[in-house]
This record gives C-alpha cells, sequence and structure tokens, in this order.
C-alpha cells in the first residue's frame, strides 16, 4: 500500500506558517524567529531546519541543489534531495548556476550566487552567543538590548592566550549594524560570501527551532578587533590536484598507501566546472 | 575515502538501504500488527506517549517497521504526524469520569473507592518464565475460559465505575487549595516553539511527551538531592477517558464522542511551606501532576515531579530549570542531535586544523 | 556643598511581594521590621532620598537586612526599584529619570557611568576568564575594539591595584580573596567612571588585607576624584573612608550627617546604640 504525501510533505497549513516566519526573518535582518519546527522523516542535527525552510518556499517551477560539506553526492545531500524530489517531483541538478533553491550544510558555493537565487543554509546552533550564556530567557534579552560584549571577549580571551583568535568554522558576524549572527558552520573563507550577497540567504535551526535571514545586499561583518582582522583558512602554495585551482576551499586528502597528503576542491561541483573548462578561476589546470 | 565519497553517495546509500530490507527479512519469520498490539501493549504505549500520537495501529506498525527499536519508532511516528493538519481541540476533559482499571493512593491506607491494583507487574517476581518458550494454545485456551467464568461470577466490574479523587480529601481538609478553573488557552507545543518563561501547559505537554528514560532519571535526580522534590504519590490512576469535540454551528453547541483513549494520571503531594491567614508559618500541599498516554506509570510519576520541580524555579538544581529540563527530554531532538555526530564534518574540522597549525607556527 | 550633585535619589522605594490590604498605604501600614506580618510582603527600601557630590565618599551603614545593599543593587539596576526617582548629572541624560529608562538605557548607563564592586567576587567578576579579559569585558561593553589599548589599560590598572602583571593571563580563581577583590576594583574602574559603588568589599578578608585594600580605595579616590558609595555593617570601615554617612534601619535612613558628626554626636537611639557597642 503506498500512501500519498502532501507536496511537499507538509500540510499547507504547516508551509504557511514557515512562511510567515521566513518573512518575518527576513524584516528583521540576523535576528532568530522562533517557529514551532515540524518533526521530518530525517533526524533533527541532519538538516531539518534548512528542509523544512526549502520546501516551505518550494514551487513546482524550482529547480533544487543540495550540498552538503561541498558535495553534491555526500550521504546528507542525497538523502535531502531523495526526500525533496519523491514529495514534490521538482528538477534536480548539481550545476549552481541552474539552481534556484541551494541547501547547502557548512559550505557557501565557491560561484558567486546571484539575484533572484536562495541559498538555504542548515544550522546546528543558531544561538551565537550560546557559549558565554546557557539561557535561552537570557540570550533573548542580550539580543534585545545589543549587548555583545561576551562575544568580544571571547575573542580577546582567544588572543590573550593563543595569540590569535581562534575561531574556526562557525565565526560570529555581525548583520546589518544590529544583530550578532551564527553564520552556520561554514569555514571562516566563506563568511565573506554573505556581504551584500545578492541572493537571499535563510537560515533555518530544525531541533533548536530558528529560522532566520540574510536578504540581498546586506551589510554582514565578521567580528574582528580594530588590531586584530579578520583571518581564513589558507592554505599556503597547495592548489587543487585536479584542477589546478588556488582560490577554493581545499580538502586535506591523506593517501594512506603512498603515505602522501594531498588537495582537492572542497567544493566537487565547481572543481569539475573547471576541469571542463566551463567556469574560470584562478590556478593552472593540471592533471595530476 | 569511504562515505563521503565526492562520488558515489547514491549508489552507497541505495545498497546500505537493501541490507537493511536485508536483514529484517532474512529471519523469514513475520510479525502480525495484531500481535504487537496484543502482546507488546507497554512497547505500543511508550512509543505512543513520546510521539504524543494517540493511534495503537501505527504505533505498532511503526514498531514493526523500525524493528522493535523505540526510538526509531517514536521517531518516525512522529514524522508522521507532521503531515497531518490539526482539525480540531477535545474539549478539556475531567479525569474524575476516568472509567478505572487501576488505581492506588500510596498516602492513604483508606480511599473512598477502596485501592484497587488492576493489572500490574509491581507485585510479581522478576524471574524469568522458561514456560513462555513453548506456550500450549490449548492450556492457555481452558485458562482463559476458566478466567472469564470466574469475573462472571463477580459481578460489576470497576472499569464502569467513576471514582472520587483522593485530593478531594485533603481539599476538603483546606490542605490544598482550591483553584479556579483556569480556561485560558492552553499554549501548543505543536505549533509555536517554546518561549522562556514558559506557562504550565506548555511544561505539561513537553513532560508528557519526553522520553521515558530522560523524564524518569531527571525525576529520580531530584529525589536524589539534585532537586528538592521528594513527593508522596496522591493518586495513581489508569483508565479510559472519553473524548469529546464541539461544534458551534449557528449559535448552538454539540458535542461529539470520538472515541476513549486510555491514560496514566498521577497526582503527587508535596509539602511546602505557606502563610495561614493568622500568619503563622504552616505546612501546606502542592500537587505534582503527571499524565500520559497508555499505562506508563513510571514516566507519570517521574513528571510529577518535574512539574512541582519547574513550579518552583531555582538555579541550585538543574532540576528546578526549565530550559535545562524542557530542552533536553524529548527523543527526537536527543536522538537526532547525538545521531549528526555521524554526518562529516571535515570542512568545519579543516577550519580548526588550519587554526591549530597556525598557532603552532605562530603566525596570524 | 560646593557644586551640584553628580547623583540625586528622590524617593526611591524597593517592595518585595504584592501587598495586601494591611500594608499597601503607607501611613496606615503596620510592620514587624519591613515585613508585613498578614501577606510576607517585605518593604526592603522606603522613601529614601539623598545626593552624591563629586568626589566625595557617602557611607551607608546598617545591620544585615537593612536594606542597604538592596539599595545599592537598585542604583546598579541589578535589581528594579519599585519607586523613586534617579538623576545623574551628565550631558546624556540631564533631567532624565534613569529609573524609566529602557533596559538598554539603563545598560548604556551603566557601561559608562558606574562601576560597582560586589562583597563577593564571583558577582564581579568572570572567574574563568582571564584577569586582563575580566577588565577588557567592561571596556569592550563601553564601545572598546582595540586589543592593544585595552591591553595597555588593563595593565595599568592591575599594577595601579598591586597584582603583578606576570599573572595577568591567569584567572581570578586562582587567586586569594584580596587578590579578587583588587581584581574586581581594577575592573570596575576601567572605564574611569564617574560613580563607583562599593558594597561590603572588605567584609571576609583577613585584617591585614582589609587594610590594604581601603588603602587602596582611599589613594583611588584621592588620584582619580571618583565619586563613591561605599556600603558596611563596619564602622570602622566608614569612619575611614566616608566623608558624609547615612544610617539605615528596616529598609529607611533614620539618621544622616557628616561621618564625625554621626559617629561622635549620634541623635537617634538606634545609632547611638550601633556606635557605644562598637567603642
Amino acid at each position: 500500500m503506498t500512501r500519498l504525501h502532501q507536496f511537499a510533505f507538509f500540510d499547507e497549513g504547516s508551509k504557511k506558517e514557515i512562511r510567515r516566519t521566513i518573512l518575518k526573518a527576513i524584516s528583521i535582518p540576523g535576528y532568530q524567529v522562533p517557529f514551532s519546527s515540524r518533526e521530518m522523516p530525517i533526524a533533527r542535527g541532519w538538516g531539518t531546519g534548512g528542509l523544512q525552510v526549502t520546501l516551505a518556499i518550494i514551487g513546482q517551477e524550482d529547480v533544487l541543489k543540495v550540498i552538503d560539506q561541498g558535495s553534491d553526492e555526500s550521504v546528507n545531500a542525497v538523502n535531502i534531495k531523495k526526500l525533496v524530489e519523491k514529495t514534490t517531483g521538482v528538477t534536480i541538478t548539481e550545476k549552481t548556476a541552474e539552481a534556484t533553491i541551494i541547501q547547502s550544510r557548512h559550505r557557501i558555493p565557491e560561484q558567486t550566487l546571484t539575484e533572484g537565487q536562495v541559498l538555504v543554509l542548515q544550522v546546528p546552533a543558531p544561538e551565537p552567543l550560546r557559549s558565554v550564556e546557557k539561557s535561552e530567557r537570557q540570550t533573548k534579552i542580550l539580543h534585545a538590548e545589543e549587548e555583545y560584549s561576551g562575544a568580544w571577549l571571547q575573542l580577546f580571551e582567544q588572543i590573550m592566550k593563543y595569540g590569535q583568535t581562534n575561531t574556526g568554522a562557525d565565526h560570529p558576524v555581525y548583520v546589518a549594524g544590529r544583530y550578532v549572527m551564527a553564520p552556520s558552520p561554514i569555514p571562516r573563507f566563506d563568511n565573506h560570501k554573505m556581504n551584500h550577497s545578492e541572493a537571499l540567504i535563510l537560515l533555518g535551526a530544525g531541533r533548536e527551532k530558528k529560522i532566520y535571514a540574510v536578504p540581498p545586499y546586506t551589510d554582514v561583518r565578521s567580528l574582528a578587533f580594530e588590531d586584530y582582522p579578520f583571518t581564513v583558512e589558507s592554505f599556503a602554495t597547495e592548489a587543487c590536484h585536479l584542477c589546478g585551482a588556488t582560490d577554493t576551499y581545499l580538502d586535506e586528502i591523506i593517501d594512506a598507501d603512498k603515505d602522501k597528503v594531498y588537495y582537492q576542491c572542497n567544493d566537487s561541483h565547481h572543481c569539475l566546472e573547471r576541469v571542463n573548462g566551463v567556469i574560470e578561476g584562478k590556478g593552472d589546470i593540471s592533471y595530476a | 575515502m569511504g562515505y563521503v565519497a565526492v562520488k558515489g553517495g547514491t549508489e552507497a546509500i541505495e545498497a546500505s538501504i537493501e541490507r537493511l530490507r536485508y536483514n529484517r527479512l532474512k529471519g523469514e519469520r513475520h510479525i502480525e500488527i495484531e500481535t504487537i498490539l496484543a502482546t507488546m501493549k507497554g512497547l505500543v504505549d511508550q512509543v505512543m506517549s513520546e510521539a504524543s500520537l494517540y493511534a495503537p495501529m501505527l504505533a505498532a506498525l511503526a514498531i514493526k517497521q523500525s524493528e522493535g527499536n523505540v526510538e526509531e519508532a517514536v521517531f518516525t511516528l512522529r514524522a508522521h504526524r507532521s503531515t497531518l493538519p490539526r482539525l480540531y481541540y477535545s474539549e478539556a476533559i475531567e479525569t474524575g469520569d476516568m472509567r478505572i482499571s487501576r488505581r492506588i493512593s500510596s498516602s492513604f491506607k483508606d480511599i473512598p473507592g477502596g485501592q484497587i491494583l488492576g493489572a500490574t507487574t509491581d507485585y510479581t517476581h522478576r524471574l524469568l518464565d522458561f514456560d513462555l518458550l513453548i506456550e500450549n494454545q490449548q492450556e492457555e485456551k481452558q485458562w482463559l475460559q476458566h478466567y472469564k467464568e470466574k469475573i462472571a461470577q463477580l459481578g460489576e466490574q470497576p472499569s464502569s465505575q467513576v471514582f472520587p479523587k483522593v485530593v478531594e480529601y485533603l481539599r476538603k481538609n483546606g490542605l490544598v487549595q482550591t483553584y479556579v478553573d483556569d480556561n485560558r488557552e492552553p499554549f501548543d507545543v505543536t505549533k509555536k516553539s517554546l518561549q522562556f518563561p514558559t506557562d504550565r501547559s506548555a511544561r505539561l505537554q513537553t513532560l508528557t511527551r519526553g522520553q521515558t528514560g530522560a523524564v524518569t532519571s531527571l525525576g529520580y535526580a531530584s529525589m536524589r538531592g539534585y532537586g528538592q522534590v521528594h513527593p508522596n504519590v496522591g493518586e495513581l490512576r489508569v483508565g479510559m477517558m472519553p473524548i469529546h469535540l464541539s461544534s458551534q454551528n449557528e449559535s448552538e453547541e454539540e458535542q461529539y464522542y470520538i472515541g476513549a483513549i486510555e491514560v496514566t494520571e498521577v497526582e503527587s503531594f508535596v509539602p511546602v511551606k505557606g502563610v495561614s491567614e493568622e500568619s503563622e508559618e504552616a505546612l501546606d500541599f502542592e500537587i505534582g501532576y503527571g499524565m500520559c498516554y497508555g499505562q506508563n506509570e513510571t514516566k507519570a510519576i517521574a513528571m510529577s515531579i518535574l512539574d512541582q520541580c519547574l513550579q518552583h524555579p531555582s538555579s541550585d538544581f538543574p532540576t528546578h530549570d526549565e530550559e535545562f529540563v524542557l530542552l533536553h527530554i524529548d527523543s527526537v531532538e536527543s536522538t537526532g542531535f547525538i545521531s549528526h555526530l555521524k554526518l562529516p564534518h571535515y570542512v568545519t574540522f579543516q577550519s580548526k586544523l588550519d587554526r591549530a597549525r597556525k598557532g603552532q607556527k605562530g603566525e596570524e | 556643598m560646593h557644586d551640584e550633585p553628580i547623583l540625586k535619589i528622590q524617593r526611591l522605594e524597593k517592595v518585595f511581594g504584592r501587598g495586601c490590604s494591611h500594608c499597601q498605604h503607607e501611613d496606615t501600614r503596620q510592620l514587624e521590621k519591613n515585613f508585613c506580618p498578614y501577606c510576607g510582603t517585605v518593604y526592603a527600601c522606603r522613601n529614601i532620598s539623598f545626593e552624591l557630590f563629586p568626589g566625595e565618599i557617602l557611607g551607608i551603614v546598617g545591620e544585615s537586612g537593612s536594606g542597604k545593599s538592596t539599595l545599592m543593587q537598585c542604583l546598579y539596576f541589578d535589581e528594579t526599584a519599585t519607586g523613586g526617582e534617579m538623576f545623574i548629572n551628565h550631558e546624556d541624560f540631564k533631567g532624565k529619570n534613569i529609573f524609566a529608562l529602557s533596559n538598554q538605557q539603563k545598560r548604556n548607563v551603566r557601561n559608562h557611568i558606574l562601576g560597582m564592586v560586589y562583597q563577593n567576587p564571583t558577582k564581579g567578576l568572570k572567574m574563568n576568564f582571564s584577569s586582563i579579559g575580566n577588565i577588557a569585558e567592561k571596556l569592550i561593553a563601553a564601545g572598546n575594539r582595540h586589543v592593544g589599548e585595552m591591553e595597555r589599560v588593563g595593565m595599568e590598572l592591575l599594577d595601579k591595584v598591586h597584582i603583578p602583571l606576570f599573572r595577568m593571563k591567569e584567572e581570578p580563581k586562582r587567586f586569594s580573596g584580596g587578590m579578587q577583590q583588587r581584581v574586581q576594583i581594577a575592573k570596575a574602574l576601567s572605564n574611569y567612571p564617574p560613580i563607583l559603588f562599593l558594597d561590603e568589599v572588605t567584609t571576609g578578608l583577613d585584617l591585614s588585607v582589609q587594610a590594604s585594600v581601603l588603602d587602596l580605595i582611599k589613594t583611588i579616590q584621592r588620584e582619580m576624584g571618583i565619586s563613591m558609595i561605599v556600603v558596611s555593617h563596619d564602622l570602622a570601615v566608614i569612619r575611614m573612608l566616608a566623608d558624609r554617612t547615612m544610617v539605615m534601619l528596616n529598609g529607611e535612613v533614620i539618621e544622616a550627617g557628616l561621618t564625625d558628626q554621626v559617629l561622635e554626636d549620634p541623635q537617634d537611639a538606634y545609632t547611638q546604640q550601633l556606635v557605644y557597642s562598637l567603642l
């Protein structure tokens, strides 16, 4: 017996509620809007926030791309794609430029997104102040009063102890000069892509039941002191061993047999397009 | 490169799902939904309670599909719940109307209506019964026949009776306050996310769908000293509650009976210090309230403890901190976030690695 | 006095509880100490008015439960005053009742104009952050975003309160009680607040340590000209620090005047008892 599910899984009432939440989020850039967050057929923590946003905004004409850690073929991306395809029948693509909705976990694609595209980011921990204040009630007050000294103090402590800030991914950002926001665990390398992005960026946290947004052309600045500027991951002189790129985020791959380390573009589709000569970038194309 | 291979994820997943199906089928045995419903009531009750969906048949299906894995069954049933629109709210029920199958008080020896043990494992010896390895259908049929005859001779059964509540006795003695009915619209935790501070309706809803083990553990912690509530069970009752809907058609309000659900209800008595009219400090009692679907007594009692803890917020004890309790007892949320650690995290790890290496080299 | 007051408090009230028909009217209420025996409401501060002048130290003395600490918590917004007005002579807030400002604006007042040293250092310090970080926290809150500058100010202040600079990156939890109190003072001073509150800052310290902390406060007050309110149950502390003194009992001010006057020639029976029991 096969049951017919609704288009895009949810009943229309649920979708409407999520869309209202999204509209509010766009109206107050960087502010975490609470929503009821339905249980999904995939587990909490596996992208249910992003998935709910995608399902609430998707229509039959949309073209969807899903990536996880930069890859279209990673298990989580495949899983989410399958669910959306099964419940909507929309066209699925790997081409960044073709997609109208791009759902992603932990990366913003290398290829610059353009007007009309929507980037949906999956968020595990939406509260940038949680490490300094464990209570949700208190962090809400801190945001309301624009009291962010806790977040700054953490960076200051890192500089005192390690001589540099110590944040890995998910380095907090100031949105439109008002709210401090967790950009989701994207590498610092991707933070600047949020600043004045032409595409709308929606961030969904399913387990923590929050949706927030960076509307197009919004000011997004990474938190940094005047005399300790924000820095991104760098790969020194390394280049992608497939496409030769030197301006992309690289994965470090260990070849145990040869006891060798080599580097490869994390954004697998971007790499492929460069190899095929569809797009250009910095670095020589060489076949290793 | 394993499961995060740049290509091949789709095929790998397909193969894994095939393997899962193979594992379920390879024993070449089937369990009928009817068999689960008839023989695994405790499991069905727990799954319905944690999924917050009263649907024995669907719970049994979820149990079958998940091969008896409770966490998976709850998850599946909850996800199904998300696809259902909420069309109505039922009328408030009065648990004094419960058709009792079991009802005890550990606070009073004699209670009006009497103690009714009903069916419970409380007084069994937990010895493995090896006779169950091979059951004799013929013998069991005979036993059943005999039992039914015996019951018939006893006449009216408590399950068709209504009993007064034990708390009314304390109330008559002025030891428990009488409150006016709170007819405010309850908060619906399935339609809105919790906002702190919460109100009691939101807390009770969150507790009743909490993971049985988590609710039990935190209730236990409170009794051991990581909290300040160590209650008496005033009354524990298990029975059927009728559910009604009302439709407001043309100024005329009609009520429809849509069925009955089995619930466990606990009212715990907790002594608190109060100030009496004569300005003397006096001992008063407050009620800790627990209720869950089906027969799940430990969870209902633990819930009554936590309800009382959260009525008295305190930062000194984790069990009195509503954010600590309510944000961590949900099965779908906790198991989901723990299991997400199995997802690849190599972009974030690479970012940390970059920091560590630069730190070591002393560059910025 | 010479100048305009820098801080002016009028009819400050702080009530814990809802009150009942027996205690809601000021004229007819009958309290036991500051407590309504009918409904349990506590009238912690009642009708308190005073002024603080630039560069002076105002002492508030009283037994525990007299309302002196609650008063100070209201002034620093740790507690919300139930009634009354607070005025600060500062260009940004002239003529504005500070109690009526939004929480965000109150935070602004606290970050730029006020400093607080609590009796218990765990309230004023983040015990797991470095000492220099603790000082920076206050500077960050006041808008500083320059690490080098905050480090310089922090070192200067730690040096002033006699914390060896080689220990500045250590967490206060590893320090002795007297050292913790000195770090707290350095933190409170970091944004050079014109007004500083000190709540029982020497209580619980050894006598010799008490003396050095009091000495430090006196020195700072002389050098930086900060106005201070010092709350203490210890008349010796009040005698050493305060120019003027208020005596509180059961939530009310029962006597006020120049410290010497109050201590040498107490008028109120309770103050007399307090002063003579010490002698």
